[in-house]
């Protein structure tokens, strides 16, 4: 009887440290995230804006452009699973370009992120990738900071691009019988991204007033 | 903890007990990340870091971890600690983070921590637990760093490509020229398996070679007898 005492007794207060140690260490993530949340928020919209600056230069436009987005709920065109946000630049007022949220569902490896800046005029100002796993070293050269020629990386060459220089039937890589350059053994990287520019211009300029008239921080 | 436990730490961290040459423990963070020197070598820093800070925990706590409930308070420890070390990189240190960000959370399921939790941490002092857990880390650093060496060169002939995000105006050293082809399978997972085995094979060898000449000069002292012993 003593003997099944005690082994209740040493199960409770094991589980009672076990419980304290969980608290305590919760306790001390939970103080830790609440310490560093305000540094994490303010890197993680300073990281956005450098990105946003490479598409999209900075004289642009003169509104806040982080604040002025659209919420998409799923859109096949962009390639939007579970949606994503539209950034609206404007000037003085005036409609002057969109930065869009697009995925190449089409990767060699899968999903490729892209952001694609696409001005009034319907002319691409700039694509970046922001995130993919394509092969390292052979694949990776869709993003700039990978790609070994840095002084033309591959993705400039679709910064002042439109319709009306590149049709939607020629905005292909050459091997696919279009005007757009691709590294050789690393066609399908390239494809994706291409393509998925193709779409993103044709659905910005397709959309382009509804999507400067919605409401910011709206649902489109 | 005087200088000659001190030394003893640092000769089984680095060499005698390193933890990727002899213990093999961790492999899958050691082959994921060992693509090159920067790479590399930074998560072997944040290893170092979290392997010190839990041992330290450990150690300062040990005398009311009770026995059997062991394992899942290390695990809560090493966990929690790997988690403030992730939000405190992410929020000081945000330019490293985005190097590092996507393998400090897989430092958790490295099982080197956890071994040295276990297997020294529990049964010794604070001071002598967090040396432990800074020089079995840095015996991790300088073999990633090397693995990760010999992959870069291989698969893409520069050395230090990245270092611009940690120390910004240095750069790549491009050993081969531009010109190289790349030697895609340094990259390729299989190539941490080759690169991977020949260091093995070459500490190997020189650990023979010590036990060689450390039983040659014993020889005329201590015989037959002491011969299993030094072959084990």
């Amino acid at each position: 009887m003593s003997a099944r005492y005690t082994a209740a007794r040493t199960s409770v207060r094991t589980a009672g440290i076990m419980v304290l140690f969980t608290v305590v260490f919760t306790a001390l993530m939970s103080a830790t995230f609440q310490l560093t949340r305000p540094a994490i928020e303010a890197s993680a919209l300073e990281g956005k804006m450098r990105l946003i600056r490479e598409v999209l230069p900075p004289s642009a436009y003169d509104n806040a452009l982080l604040e002025d987005s659209v919420a998409l709920g799923r859109t096949p065109e962009l390639g939007l699973d579970q949606g994503g946000h539209i950034y609206r630049a404007r000037m003085a007022g005036q409609a002057a370009a969109l930065v869009l949220e697009v995925v190449a569902p089409d990767g060699y490896a899968g999903r490729i992120q892209l952001v694609v800046a696409v001005g009034v005029d319907g002319r691409v100002s700039g694509v970046r990738v922001t995130a993919h796993k394509e092969t390292p070293g052979l694949g990776d050269y869709i993003d700039p900071n990978k790609d070994r020629n840095k002084s033309q990386p591959w993705i400039g060459q679709f910064a002042g691009v439109s319709f009306a220089d590149v049709g939607l039937e020629k905005w292909k890589v050459k091997r696919d019988g279009g005007n757009f350059a691709y590294r050789s053994g690393a066609t399908i990287s390239a494809r994706a991204v291409t393509n998925a520019t193709a779409r993103a211009a044709d659905y910005a300029i397709r959309n382009r007033d509804a999507l400067f008239a919605a409401p910011a921080g709206g649902r489109l | 903890m005087n200088l000659q436990s001190f030394r003893e730490s640092a000769w089984n961290g680095l060499w005698r007990q390193n933890t990727g040459l002899v213990q093999l423990l961790g492999l899958c963070p050691i082959l994921a990340v060992s693509t090159s020197v920067v790479n590399a070598a930074s998560l072997g820093l944040a290893t170092v870091v979290v392997m010190a800070v839990s041992n330290l925990a450990v150690a300062s706590l040990r005398n009311f971890i009770p026995y059997e409930i062991r394992i899942p308070v290390f695990i809560l420890i090493i966990a929690a600690l790997t988690t403030v070390v992730d939000l405190a990189f992410n929020a000081y240190f945000h330019d490293l983070y985005l190097v590092l960000g996507i393998f400090i959370p897989l430092i958790v399921t490295n099982c080197i921590v956890l071994a040295r939790v276990e297997a020294y941490a529990a049964k010794n002092d604070p001071v002598s637990s967090t040396v432990d857990g800074v020089m079995m880390g840095l015996g991790l650093v300088w073999l990633l760093a090397v693995l990760g060496g010999l992959r870069e060169l291989a698969g893409n002939g520069t050395l230090f490509a990245g270092i611009e995000m940690i120390f910004p105006g240095l750069s790549a050293i491009s050993v081969f020229g531009p010109d190289y082809p790349g030697f895609l399978i340094g990259i390729l997972p299989p190539g941490a398996f080759f690169a991977l085995a020949c260091l093995i094979a070459l500490s190997n060898v020189i650990r023979a070679r010590a036990a060689k000449r450390k039983a040659a000069t014993q020889e005329p002292a201590a015989p037959a007898a002491d011969q299993p012993a030094s072959a084990a």
